[in-house]
């Protein structure tokens, strides 16, 4: 479970977490979504340690994730987290990308952890792709090379920012695909998305974010259908 | 025209003599390179550390090594520890002193090639779980040293022709302490120096040559 409890985050005199209480249970799907500067992706990187924040507090299955005393290397292998930038290993085969932190971070032995890459690549489809170099693959391909790269790791939790917003729109759908079928296995998800057909049809629940408030939170059927907050009606309007 | 005959069979001669001396200037600047790309690395991590002390000690080192001649590097690595009681040998020195310039030069040029690695990519291998020096030892680095490899050739090269500086240190073994040497037993001095500069021309091509050949071999990507 990840609770997120009244937190702030400023970037300087930017505020852009305005005290945000969130909580997602193990199997949820939930997406958020919102305009640029709404603090959605800052969330995510926050849930993982990767920003500090200013206040409040973020619990991973119970564990504190800002307090000192914790090991934030080995809480983030259970956080999984893709960017919209792929951040594919260029020196690196999609096989090696895949078996790096297994192997360092986890100490599997090279057979381990090619074993556990081989699956996750066939799981998103990359199995014809294991010694070719992700500067020779598509945007597309890459990210799903980064989806299967976290889930060697098998995190507890994907945390999805924008993961399709860098790509040629030929290629969003395989993504999504790689996304849907995760939530459909039980994986426990946030998705920052501006990808609104995608929210509605995996969410359990969808966030709208609105200059660093949590303006609405919804099964996706309610969120869509009857927006409450004039924010999220022209949010909405706009992006149809 | 001159009232100088040159006489090329007597610097020939001493052919075999001058390239045991190569050799030995081949393998201090193999062990300098070696040797300073390793102290490069441990300059760009302290600089990378956070540590107000590690950082000023990579930036002292990579300042004097950059902005002072390379001779006064050689002679402090040699003379100016001499002052300290501690006696060196020509060799030691002359590694001591070209291994520091290297590391400092590198040092720099590691860091322009950072400049190129967009800081996402230590983000992935933190967020992977890595730790600090895992996501640069894995990650960062092997993209650092590709980029940086052509900057690590002329190192190489420049490695190679400051070992000449040695002969200012008492060093007699090298290609140019050698020709030194010769000089002064047989005063062919135009044709055993002409000699040497073909030599150490020949060794300079060798590695720039050798190292487009590795880098097709290592950068695949």
């Amino acid at each position: 479970m990840i609770e997120i409890q009244d937190v702030r985050k400023s970037f300087g005199a930017l505020e852009v977490l305005k005290g945000i209480d969130l909580t997602v249970a193990k199997g949820e799907v939930l997406t958020v979504i919102g305009g640029s500067g709404s603090g959605k992706s800052t969330l995510l990187t926050c849930i993982n340690g990767l920003e500090p924040i200013d206040s409040g507090r973020i619990l991973v299955d119970g564990t504190e994730v800002h307090a000192k005393s914790t090991d934030l290397n080995k809480l983030r292998r259970k956080i999984g987290i893709v960017f919209q930038q792929f951040n594919a290993f260029p020196h690196l085969t999609v096989l090696e990308n895949v078996t790096l932190a297994p192997r360092k971070v986890l100490g599997m032995s090279r057979a381990d952890a090619e074993a556990v890459a081989v699956r996750q690549l066939q799981h998103v489809g990359l199995s014809d792709k294991l010694g070719v170099y992700p500067g020779r693959m598509s945007g597309g391909q890459q990210q799903r090379m980064a989806i299967a790269r976290a889930l060697a790791m098998q995190p507890g939790y994907m945390l999805f920012d924008e993961v399709t917003s860098a790509l040629d729109p030929m290629l969003v759908g395989e993504v999504l695909d790689t996304l849907r079928m995760l939530a459909s296995e039980g994986m426990t998800m946030i998705c920052v998305t501006h990808e609104m057909k995608f929210a509605r049809e995996v969410s359990d629940r969808v966030a709208f974010f609105h200059q660093g408030v949590m303006a609405e939170i919804a099964p996706p059927a309610q969120l869509f259908d009857a927006p409450q907050t004039p924010e999220l009606q022209r949010f909405l309007a706009a992006t149809a | 025209m001159f009232g100088y005959t040159f006489q090329w069979k007597q610097a020939l001669a001493r052919l075999p003599q001058m390239l045991d001396g190569a050799l030995v200037t081949l393998q201090i600047a193999l062990l300098s390179m070696a040797l300073g790309i390793l102290l490069a690395i441990l300059l760009t991590v302290f600089r990378r550390s956070g540590s107000r002390i590690l950082n000023a000690i990579a930036t002292a080192w990579v300042e004097i090594a950059r902005n002072t001649p390379a001779l006064f590097q050689i002679y402090m690595a040699h003379f100016g520890v001499a002052s300290f009681g501690i006696h060196l040998s020509p060799f030691t020195s002359l590694l001591i002193g070209i291994t520091f310039n290297n590391a400092g030069y590198l040092a720099e040029n590691f860091r322009g090639a950072l400049k190129a690695i967009p800081d996402t990519q230590a983000r992935a291998g933190r967020s992977l779980g890595m730790t600090p020096l895992q996501s640069f030892r894995y990650v960062v680095m092997p993209q650092m040293l590709r980029i940086a490899f052509l900057p690590m050739t002329n190192q190489m090269v420049w490695a190679i022709l400051m070992t000449s500086l040695g002969v200012t240190v008492g060093m007699n073994t090298d290609l140019y302490g050698v020709t030194q040497d010769l000089n002064a037993l047989t005063f062919r001095t135009f044709e055993l120096f002409a000699l040497a500069a073909v030599i150490f021309y020949l060794m300079t091509k060798t590695v720039q040559f050798g190292a487009r050949l590795i880098a097709a071999r290592m950068f695949r990507y």
